[in-house]
């Protein structure tokens, strides 16, 4: 990298080229990179780092002057939110053989995807109008092309829907995870560089369920009570549904090694469902339909109303814009 | 739908082969009138019915979706009906949190003798379903033109800026 730092952006120096992009996400990701330690250095020993605005220097333009596919991997994390995240999703695509959602919300959505919940104009409201933190008196809201003396300016699009990559754009491969683990992203970049990876259309990791990860010991589950994570000091041996923990771990993919539970606090879903199954959400609610203790309907109610107020936060916390209903009902009005 | 045209709803029903199903078959052999709106997927157990089915349903354009299945007590499978009542109340909770009306997920107990009781529920169903209009869910995440402009014009901003001398 060094040698080719501010070099022309048609240097040919034979590595491979490699790009890294950050879209809709919190820039977790790009550190996850760094988390491979040392290691960084092979990487770019092996590659010819192209373009990775929050590390190195480059310009979008490099970009748009490469012929297409010349760029051999991109790692692309981060949702579509924005009419810019959708240009450069289709824009490195169309440069890179192999595009990798890489990371919980280019897979998913992720966080930002929860926003799903809401239409734009009442995100705008929030951010720009009413929260507490907010300084604009005169309620200015985000325009996508402004007048000022030097002519028009413009900024991109704001969706009311935020995407996960796979619904813009062709996506070879997934890593999973918020962020991705070290030894996940080490082991990728090691098939990309030694041509071991496996057919496209891949999630990259482990194929079971984060309790096939998980050390605590389960029996038969008997729910009458599902407890918040605050009102109870788990017990640290036991399965954490069997105490009643909402624990996401029976729905989601393994690869992390249980982290969570293994300091006792419940599986979140982060690495988003396991092989096979197209909805996280409902696969969240067939288990706990299993492990629920009541065949009264009223009850079940209680059950679920008590213990799980926000169900959609709760099963679908990663994966809302990825799953079969993707987001909230929009209102005519909010479409504006 | 063209104006003045009678909405007519898409509804999938997902009957259990050993009560609803066969309730279905008799309401037809004795000829109880019904409207024609549900299209009936028959399942082993309303117990199999994975809350995956039901989201894809309206997710794929479905008005309604009828789970109907054994009473509670007289399962096929013993108990399985009960993990349908269980799924049942949590597929409400996460469909109303997105906005889709609770009436829109109808949870029948029809056994293979009530073939009255389940033309009359079909019956009640699609005129709920009237009254509410279609769901068209797709409509609420599918990429307008408005999107698909803006990306068109940062491509074309680009390429007018592209050949600025280095």
């Amino acid at each position: 990298m060094s040698e080719s730092t501010g070099a022309a952006p048609t240097r040919s120096n034979g590595k491979p080229k490699l790009a890294l992009y950050w879209a809709a996400s919190c820039g977790g990701c790009e550190i996850a990179v760094l988390a491979i330690d040392e290691k960084i250095l092979t990487v770019a020993e092996h590659f010819d780092i192209i373009f990775w605005p929050c590390v190195v220097d480059g310009k979008v333009r490099d970009v748009e002057k490469l012929p297409d596919g010349a760029i051999h991997v991109c790692l692309f994390n981060g949702g579509i939110r924005t009419s810019e995240q959708e240009y450069m999703a289709k824009l490195l695509r169309r440069k890179s053989k192999v595009l990798v959602a890489f990371g919980s919300c280019a897979h998913e959505g992720c966080i930002p995807g929860l926003a799903n919940l809401s239409s734009r104009q009442e995100i705008f409201e929030t951010v720009f109008r009413d929260s507490i933190s907010t300084d604009n008196p005169q309620g200015v809201l985000p325009q996508t092309e402004t007048e000022v003396p030097e002519g028009k300016i413009h900024l991109p699009l704001f969706y009311n829907t935020l995407k996960p990559l796979e619904a813009v754009v062709h996506v070879d491969y997934t890593l999973p995870g918020c962020p991705p683990e070290a030894e996940n992203i080490w082991e990728a970049l090691q098939a990309i560089v030694n041509g071991t990876l496996p057919p496209p259309g891949r999630v990259l990791g482990k194929s079971t369920t984060v309790c096939d990860e998980c050390p605590r010991q389960r029996t038969e589950k008997k729910i009458r009570e599902f407890k918040r994570i605050w009102e109870v000091i788990p017990d640290e041996t036991t399965c954490l549904l069997e105490q009643g923990i909402v624990c996401s771990g029976i729905a989601t993919r393994a690869g992390c090694g249980a982290k969570c539970p293994k300091v006792n606090s419940p599986c979140i879903g982060c690495h988003g469902p396991n092989e096979g199954v197209e909805d996280i959400g409902a696969r969240m609610m067939t288990a706990l339909a299993s492990v629920i203790d009541s065949k009264d309907p009223e009850e079940v109610e209680q059950i679920i109303t008590r213990g799980i107020p926000d169900l959609v936060g709760t099963f679908y916390r990663f994966g809302l814009a990825a799953s079969l209903l993707r987001r909230s009902r929009l209102q005519p009005a909010g479409a504006g | 739908m063209a104006n003045g045209e009678q909405f007519e709803p898409r509804i999938i029903g997902f009957f259990c082969n050993w009560c609803s199903y066969q309730a279905a078959d008799l309401a037809g052999i004795a000829r109880i009138k019904q409207p024609p709106n549900v299209r009936v997927i028959r399942v082993m157990c309303s117990g199999r019915v994975d809350p995956t089915f039901v989201l894809k349903a309206f997710a794929l354009g479905a008005d309604g979706v009828m789970i109907a299945g054994c009473h509670p007590g007289d399962c096929h499978y013993i108990e399985q009906n009960y993990k349908t009542i269980r799924r049942y109340v949590m597929l409400q909770h996460t469909l109303g949190q997105l906005g889709i009306e609770k009436a829109r997920l109808k949870l029948v107990w029809a056994s293979a003798a009530e073939g009255h009781i389940l033309a009359e529920e079909i019956t009640k169903f699609v005129q709920e379903l009237k009254r509410l209009g279609p769901l068209n869910w797709r409509q609420n995440w599918e990429s307008d033109e408005a999107e698909q402009q803006a990306v068109e014009a940062i491509a074309r901003e680009h390429e007018e800026t592209l050949e600025v001398p280095v």
